[in-house]
């Protein structure tokens, strides 16, 4: 009985020893997984990074089985769209799984994001960690642009007519540029399927390759934690950081309990309430694109709409555009802005933490106004709240060397 | 923590009440501005998706496709009886069909200056609320070409076809801080129907139309609780597995 | 202090192997759930099955020794009058064919007879040579010169050369072993051929 117990033992051995002088199964187990010591004290932020590859998952599963059935063309996309969602068996979950997917992919994100800037987590040396991160979320936001184009609504026609006249300020290049782009002298069939094209496939790819090369920086360095203290600088009796604990098993169990209380947000939407309230699915887009009618309102998807209101409050549409650029592109210099010598909100001073609360409401406020239609009052306030976004960071690297902060603790603060 | 997950879920669970029949139809048919009027349909109704589909097929379909939905699939989600639903049948069309109408774009075009559009999704794109105030607003206006206006779509090309069922409405308007606003509506010749029948028509006919936007919504709605208590179960597990390996780390 | 050397005792563990079973079980469980749409999804859809409906064929227009070609889900299907004197002649060919009974070949219950069909008159089968799946040619007069004198009449298929009689059944020495296949097929009327709905078990409607 014994002796079988071993032979089998051994066998596994043997197949676990084959694999292992062709593959590094176990060296990756250990050294990203059982060896890997993350810190103790990671809170509800430090889910987003977690519940975004789980959206992409979802993302790339959905899409492919829509792709099964949608059709690229000005005269079959829309159609292909209900074709899915009334003929295609199960059609409209898989569609439904990817219109929520991708703005709960945004949402993730952008809270993703914010734990960055709480913690400093962009900081030396994740100095390259966020790069990464905020090339992630350009890739992103073209992905959704043109994902949203693909459906042929009528609002997927007239927003890609908007975005793409965007490049179209650009100085010398832009008229020539934005016909190179759409491929016609408007938004057309060939616009349609080359979206079509590098939605599927290249961004992707670009969007694989960008995660990876993400999890690779940030296993290079050690993750940061909410007291912003680096646990590799105490090390205990074993090497390993005394205030570090293996992610196999704490971590994946913690996120596997993380997953599920995200399921239950994402399926929640997803079996009542898909549109939204027209925020996810919006009630233009369930009319064909329509060249002669445009909608009443012409709004980019919610989570583009903090850049839109921007675009709007300047009333010269070559500068708006390239504030709106400015906007995304001051996100590349935050590690080199912030000069205090801590790196968590939690030791900052009163100057920091005001200004954070400052940039998430511009943020919050700015989405609200561009979802709305202009008006006087609003575009004031988009002015307003457009000079506070942009006040965060050029402020900061006064406002971080000037302020009082306190010292940062020697060792986490973990509470069982 | 505890505290931020209980107040996200009371929030998810009166945005989805608020989208629930019971809120709508207490607001359904009440006077007061006709912007605030509300169909209070509810899609679980079979008895009134098939009057609306019967509404559907005697007044609309004349002009009006449904270019997305099949006689057989309604007849199915519908329950509608096997001989019925060949009644409903356009002529010509079999029942794997699609709900076709026999008016061209070009007839329609010239003969109401506007081809009549696809139906199929109509309450999605525009809503239900909106389909229902449409077909509740119509009155008449010497002014126009056809004789009526409305109020949802002013200088609306498609004249009050339930007129015969309705009556002949005339708007009353009352003078509010110098402005006409809406005050009533008057019949002043009397259709087949009193107020309330014609009131439960257009409900009808809106429930139909928002069945046929998303046939398979009721369908989404009631998986959906069985995946919402198969999710909580899930959670819970992973919760006590999370909490007891935490144990460990102090 | 952290590193969590001070392992569970035994209680602990038994409670933790559950949990971990449990949830792992849950969690294959809903795994098993979420992949039934995807896998379902690439069944044959509402419109697939609309464009497969059966179908209705007028047979008034067709003359005694004429065939036609219709298709029915995706595949050709032939409908043949045959002449009193084609009926006839099935019985002769019983030693030249491989399958003369039909017991290896695809047909109906109601089509498992010497006509193969409901009535003699009409034939109806799937066109696609049980060999290779090319379609045969009709070749219905006797004696045709090509396929030689003592040739009864059937098809013939012009890819590898089977030969089938006047019922779709297999000759000896064609490279197909089984008769022509028959589809699903019943008359609503004696004007009114329908393919793809089955006639009852002695072939009525």
């Amino acid at each position: 009985m014994a002796a079988a117990h071993d032979n089998d033992a051994a066998q596994k051995g043997g197949f676990r020893a084959w694999l292992n002088k062709r593959l590094p199964v176990d060296e990756f187990v250990e050294s990203q997984l059982t060896g890997y010591f993350a810190p103790k004290n990671f809170n509800l932020w430090y889910f987003f990074g977690a519940f975004a590859m789980l959206v992409f998952v979802i993302m790339i599963l959905s899409g492919i089985f829509l792709a099964m059935h949608y059709k690229p063309s000005e005269t079959a996309a829309f159609d292909s769209v209900e074709y899915i969602m009334r003929e295609v068996e199960w059609g409209w979950l898989i569609r439904y799984m990817h219109s929520t997917g991708a703005s709960f992919f945004f949402i993730v994100v952008y809270l993703h994001m914010f734990r960055a800037m709480l913690y400093g987590s962009y900081r030396e040396p994740r100095e390259l960690l966020w790069i990464l991160g905020v090339l992630l979320y350009l890739a992103l936001m073209a992905e959704a642009f043109m994902g949203y184009v693909l459906p042929w609504g009528n609002m997927s026609y007239w927003g890609a007519q908007v975005i793409v006249n965007l490049f179209g300020t650009i100085p010398v290049i832009g008229p020539g540029l934005v016909e190179w782009i759409r491929g016609d002298y408007g938004i057309a069939d060939s616009t349609l399927n080359r979206f079509f094209a590098l939605h599927v496939v290249a961004m992707p790819f670009a969007i694989a390759f960008l995660i990876l090369m993400h999890l690779v920086a940030l296993r290079q360095t050690g993750s940061n934690n909410p007291d912003g203290i680096e646990i590799k600088a105490k090390l205990g009796a074993n090497g390993k950081p005394v205030d570090g604990i293996p992610f196999h098993p704490y971590y994946t169990i913690k996120d596997l309990f993380g997953v599920g209380v995200f399921l239950l947000f994402f399926c929640g939407v997803i079996f009542f309430v898909p549109t939204f309230g027209g925020l996810f699915l919006e009630k233009p887009n369930f009319e064909a694109a329509n060249a002669l009618s445009t909608p009443d309102h012409i709004a980019p998807v919610w989570y583009f709409t903090a850049f839109f209101a921007m675009l709007r409050a300047v009333p010269d549409q070559q500068l708006g555009a390239l504030i709106m650029l400015l906007a995304i592109v001051v996100l590349f210099f935050l590690p080199w802005l912030d000069r205090s010598p801590v790196k968590s909100i939690r030791y900052k001073g009163w100057m920091s933490k005001t200004a954070l609360v400052l940039f998430v409401i511009s943020f919050i406020v700015l989405s609200y106004l561009g979802l709305k239609p202009a008006s006087d009052l609003y575009v004031i306030l988009a002015r307003i709240f457009t000079a506070i976004y942009f006040l965060y960071f050029i402020l900061m690297p006064w406002y971080t060397s000037v302020e009082k902060t306190k010292a940062a603790p020697e060792r986490v603060n973990y509470h069982a | 923590m505890r505290n931020a997950f209980a107040l996200i879920a009371a929030g998810l669970v009166l945005s989805a009440l608020s989208f629930s029949p019971a809120v709508r139809a207490a607001t359904a048919g009440l006077p007061g501005a006709w912007q605030d009027w509300q169909p209070g349909n509810d899609i679980s109704n079979t008895a009134s998706l098939q009057r609306g589909a019967g509404n559907f097929m005697g007044y609309c379909a004349g002009c009006h496709s449904l270019k997305y939905v099949r006689y057989s699939r309604m007849g199915t989600d519908l329950k509608i009886p096997e001989d019925q639903l060949e009644e409903m049948l356009s002529p010509g069309s079999k029942k794997g069909d699609y709900m076709l109408t026999k008016l061209t774009a070009a007839d329609g075009e010239a003969w109401f200056g506007k081809a009549p559009p696809d139906l199929s999704l109509i309450a999605r794109s525009k809503g239900s609320d909106y389909v229902y105030r449409f077909l509740k607003t119509y009155y008449l206006d010497e002014k126009t070409t056809n004789g009526t206006n409305n109020l949802a779509l002013p200088g609306t090309a498609m004249p009050h076809v339930l007129s015969s069922l309705q009556g002949a409405p005339i708007l009353k308007t009352v003078k509010k801080d110098g402005l006409d606003t809406f005050d009533s509506f008057e019949i002043v010749e009397p259709g087949q129907l009193t107020a309330e029948q014609y009131d439960e028509f257009v409900r009808d006919t809106v429930n139909f139309l928002e069945y046929a936007g998303e046939p398979v919504k009721a369908y989404r709605q009631s998986l959906g609780i069985w995946v919402m208590l198969f999710l909580s179960l899930f959670t819970a597990l992973a919760w006590l597995l999370k909490r007891e390996y935490w144990r460990d780390v102090k | 202090m952290s590193d969590p050397d001070n392992l569970p005792d035994e209680a602990d563990t038994s409670r933790r192997k559950f949990l971990t079973a449990a949830t792992a079980a849950t969690a294959a469980v809903g795994g098993a759930f979420t992949l039934v749409p995807f896998i379902a999804s690439w069944r044959p859809s509402e419109r697939a099955r609309a464009l497969g409906a059966p179908l209705e064929i007028d047979i008034s227009k067709l003359e005694p020794g004429q065939m036609i070609t219709q298709s029915w889900r995706k595949q050709p299907v032939y409908v043949v009058r045959r002449t009193p004197e084609a009926v006839a002649g099935l019985a002769k060919v019983g030693p030249s064919l491989k399958d003369p009974q039909s017991d290896a070949s695809a047909q109906p219950v109601y089509a498992k007879n010497e006509a193969r069909s409901i009535k003699p008159e009409f034939l109806v089968l799937y066109a696609a040579c049980t060999h290779l799946g090319c379609l045969p040619k009709q070749y219905f007069t006797q004696g045709e010169p090509t396929l030689g004198a003592d040739w009864p009449g059937g098809f013939f298929c012009p890819c590898h050369g089977s030969r089938f009689d006047l019922a779709g059944r297999v000759f000896n020495g064609s490279p197909a072993s089984l008769n022509l296949a028959v589809p699903p097929h019943k008359f609503e009327s004696d004007t009114m051929l329908v393919i793809g709905l089955d006639a009852n078990a002695e072939g009525a409607a």
